[in-house]
């Protein structure tokens, strides 16, 4: 009996090894799959009608127009980066002083506490963070800024930089627990207060860490789809104030794709704005990912 | 070890659940009505998707056997999906245009069959405490249209005392609705399209709601969709005919300008369970439906006796 | 005589012990920001949604052209497609991970499958959605069902179940591998045997969490199976397993987007109570992770 089933082991040891790098290598597969197919069925759309200099310098977005159609994605790339750095400007400062503060000031017991708190904020669906954009947040802003509609530009960047606010907290957490003790304990040694700690050691130790955590949450902003589509108003223009309302890149899609035709102009218009989307994260996480990898080259601590 | 064991149950846990749904689709058809292989999949219009899942649900007391999967999206969502056919019935709330059913009739070698199932009078709404009683056709194409003029209430000739921007605020739907496309035709005019800028709502409930929170806007929809938080305004198709309010009576007699029919659309002549749903839809029994959720009932045109 | 020398805080001392103050508060109010939203927000969808949070809620039907009623169907027609995506990405993503903590040299070939696993977790919801559709609705032909919608939702829960995997064979001591090779074992049996049973709490947490996250999603949904309305049986072995593979299906998460933009009629309160189960739903598959990290962290024996 042990003979075979050592046999057994012997023999499909290989097989075994076999699926598992099939397995590894499906991550490869799978994103090159994706990529080239977004792309494919997106670039047919240049030989079919869309302007390219239209395409980058026009705000008329007018694909079912009776008339002329038009696919000027403008005012939606605007609209996508504008609710996306103002989410950042409320989050990064929120986030990096709460991870500050979690990682080096509150005592054990808060620190558990609070990322529980985090986990919780994450696990939020986005769907329901786009109810509570449309159905409380609209008109708080109504009422606090005498807006004409509240659900804009503002409402959009809020509950974004709710939603980003756990990923930088988490990834920069992690970033500054990474910085050895032996510096925090030779600036204390020092008489550092911990803030100067914080200022002087951490934050320069921990900048590289502290950047991808930015820009992972730059990374999640730009593609979140739900949240933005039910609470920036969905409105094709480029902002004048924060509380005007905008569109996205991300609800265009998920707005307009049920109603094409397969293969069609529009169809395939909707495939290049998401090529587009692709290749702006892509970009960020690369950038984060060679920021992350740079330091360790770099650093022998 | 206990770990790998706790795994092992773990997956085929898993496996069991999948299989489980996996057989069912043998198994369902003895038993109570499932929904494994529906008997009518009907997609499109938002205006009317509140109407067919009223219609599916009351259906199946009738015909418990036969499965209804109700999905909106837009009329554009509807139609395409004819086109492509992946659906039994498209709900719209616009007609095909010439280009579509030249596509559809190539597509399956036959022209889509038209049945009205309902009456519905797009209605102009507004806040409440705007004391606007009654829009010209024209200005509505000056607000809404594409170099139009009119972006202030006060051009309007009143002052809307909750709006201190006194800008108009425009609510309007996505470009995949039968809404949308019918407003554009009817108001703007064929030739011009919308002003940007307008907050292109999901659904057509979208708009009335936000309208009740959003005393500086404008905003239209179906009549259905009616409540105490939005006020619907009376329609002059010109300067010199009278403003007409959007009801059950100006709708059917025509006089409401924006009255529009609702359609369900099918790929060929219908057959088999399809025919009967529509029949029964056209019947007073679906009628009695259509009045109920607030839209207009159709004279039935079809005997019934698909049963 | 020595002097009594006692110390004093002199200006730069204070100064810095302001500064230190005005950082740990600014920093504690920071904190608070995180934890008033959350309170708040679930607080009042709680409170919204009190006089629709029965049991009934949950296991009935929708009723009454979907303004009453329960949230059966689109319960498990979350519970079906996420423990379908689950069945093909986790044991993909414990195998990838394995291959890239036990099995892949360092080198290229390394790198690049890294930064493939880190580029596909970047890739926008909605992406998933237009790769879901032109590849398993229309190219492969499974049409809007459970089966397309499931596949788009493993690829998108694929990435971070490898991520989690590798972590978790990473801190298992190299000491419990090396005692294995000094018995003879194989790769593959030193992994079977010692490491991954010592991983499984790390793996499992996560896997559990990336359940959280396809239930919660509605992007991949949205266009690959997710319907406005099918009628399911109320009673029966059949409730429970409503959806054949083919189906389309209702879901949680798309059902809140429809009931809050276009079903006229449905209370406030109704609105809020989906809203309320489909946030327990995804809290309590948290839940039950953060209890399993807890449990075999407990038992590890390093």
């Amino acid at each position: 009996m042990k003979r075979i089933a050592h046999a057994l082991d012997a023999a499909s040891e290989p097989i075994v090894e076999a699926v598992i790098r099939l397995c590894g290598w499906s991550a490869i597969g799978l994103v090159v799959a994706i990529l080239a197919f977004v792309v494919a069925q997106g670039l047919p759309a240049f030989a079919n009608g869309l302007d390219l200099r239209e395409f980058l310098t026009s705000v008329n977005w007018r694909p079912d127009s009776p008339v002329k159609p038009q696919f000027g994605m403008l005012a939606l790339l605007t609209g996508s980066l504008a609710v996306m750095l103002l989410a950042m400007a409320i989050a990064v400062p929120i986030g990096i002083a709460a991870s500050i503060y979690i990682s080096e000031y509150c005592a054990p017991s808060t620190r558990e506490l609070l990322k529980i708190v985090i986990e919780l904020l994450a696990a939020i669906p986005s769907v329901v963070w786009g109810f509570i954009g449309y159905a409380v947040l609209g008109p708080i802003i109504m009422r606090v800024t005498d807006a004409a509609i509240g659900i804009n530009l503002l409402n959009g960047a809020i509950i974004l930089a709710l939603m980003s606010v756990p990923i930088i907290v988490s990834v920069g957490e992690d970033a500054l627990r990474a910085v050895p003790d032996s510096y925090r304990e030779a600036a204390l040694a020092l008489g550092a207060s911990r803030w100067q700690v914080a200022w002087a050691v951490l934050l320069p130790g921990a900048r590289n860490g502290l950047l991808a955590a930015v820009l992972l949450g730059v990374g999640r902003a730009i593609g979140e789809t739900m949240a933005v589509l039910m609470a920036t108003g969905h409105a094709v223009q480029i902002p004048h104030s924060l509380l005007d309302p905008v569109r996205t890149l991300t609800a265009t899609i998920a707005a307009e794709l049920g109603e094409t035709v397969a293969g069609g102009t529009h169809y395939r218009v909707l495939f290049v704005l998401g090529s587009v989307l692709m290749l702006m994260s892509l970009a960020v996480n690369l950038t984060a990912e060679w920021i992350v990898h740079g330091i360790r080259g770099r650093d022998a601590a | 070890m206990r770990t790998c064991q706790q795994l092992a149950l773990a997956i085929s846990g898993a496996v069991a659940v999948a299989v489980a749904a996996c057989a069912d689709d043998g198994g369902g058809r003895q038993r109570a009505p499932t929904a494994v292989a529906p008997a009518i999949r009907i997609t499109g219009s938002d205006t009317m998707v509140n109407l067919v899942q009223a219609f599916a649900e009351s259906y199946r007391m009738v015909r418990p056997e036969v499965s209804i999967q109700v999905a909106g999206g837009g009329s554009g969502v509807g139609i395409a999906g004819l086109i492509e056919g992946i659906l039994e019935i498209a709900a719209a709330g616009r007609a095909m245009t010439a280009g579509e059913r030249d596509v559809a009739r190539d597509r399956h070698g036959t022209a889509p069959r038209e049945f009205v199932v309902a009456l519905d009078a797009l209605a102009v709404y507004v806040h409440p405490s705007n004391p606007l009683r009654q829009f010209y056709v024209d200005e509505l194409a000056e607000i809404y249209g594409e170099g139009g003029t009119i972006v202030r209430w006060s051009q309007l000739g009143i002052a809307n005392p909750r709006c201190p921007s006194d800008k108009i605020v425009r609510l309007g739907r996505q470009n995949s609705s039968g809404t949308y496309a019918y407003f554009r035709e009817a108001v703007l005019g064929p030739g011009r399209d919308y002003k940007l800028g307008s907050i292109d709502q999901n659904g057509s409930r979208d708009v009335v709601t936000l309208l009740s929170r959003t005393p500086c806007a404008v905003g239209y929809s179906g009549m259905a969709f009616a409540f105490e938080g939005v006020r619907a305004v009376a329609i002059a198709a010109s300067r010199q005919s009278a403003a007409v309010p959007p009801i059950a009576a100006t709708a059917r007699d025509g006089s409401y300008v924006l009255a529009r029919p609702l359609y369900f659309y099918t790929p060929a002549e219908p057959a088999g369970p399809t025919r009967a749903f529509i029949e029964w839809v056209r019947s007073a029994a679906g009628q009695e439906i259509v009045t109920r959720l607030g839209f207009v009932g159709v004279a039935p045109a079809m005997p019934a006796d698909g049963r | 005589m020595t002097a009594r020398v006692s110390f004093v805080a002199g200006a730069v001392e204070r100064r810095k012990q302001a500064i230190d103050r005005l950082a740990r508060a600014f920093g504690f109010a920071a904190a608070t920001l995180l934890i008033a939203p959350l309170v708040a927000v679930i607080g009042y969808l709680l409170v919204q949604a009190w006089p629709a949070l029965t049991w009934s809620l949950v296991v009935e039907n929708p009723a009454r052209f979907m303004t009453a009623g329960g949230l059966w169907a689109p319960l498990v027609g979350t519970i079906d497609v996420v423990v379908f995506s689950l069945a093909i990405a986790a044991p993909v993503g414990v195998l990838a991970g394995i291959y890239l903590n036990e099995y892949a040299r360092d080198g290229w070939l390394k790198r690049l499958v890294q930064l493939a696993v880190m580029n596909l977790a970047g890739i926008p919801s909605i992406v998933h959605g237009l790769f879901g559709v032109g590849a398993f609705v229309l190219a492969a032909g499974f049409g809007r069902s459970v089966l397309a919608a499931s596949c788009t939702l493993a690829i998108m829960t694929l990435p971070v179940i490898i991520t989690s995997t590798t972590e978790a064979l990473a801190s298992v001591p190299m000491a419990f591998r090396e005692a294995c090779w000094n018995v003879g074992a194989s790769r593959w049996q030193t992994v079977r045997t010692m490491v991954l049973p010592n991983a499984m709490g790390g793996i499992l947490t996560g896997i559990i969490l990336q359940v959280s996250r396809a239930a919660g999603e509605t992007a991949p949904i949205l266009f690959t199976g997710a319907v406005f309305y099918v009628a399911i049986p109320d009673r029966g072995l059949a409730a429970f397993f409503p959806y054949g593979i083919r189906d389309p299906f209702m879901a949680l998460s798309y059902h809140l987007f429809v009931i809050s933009s276009q079903v006229t009629g449905v209370s406030d309160s109704l609105q809020y109570a989906t809203a309320v189960l489909l946030v327990l739903l995804v809290l309590s598959v948290n839940a039950v992770s953060i209890a399993v990290r807890y449990r075999l962290r407990s038992r590890a024996r390093w």
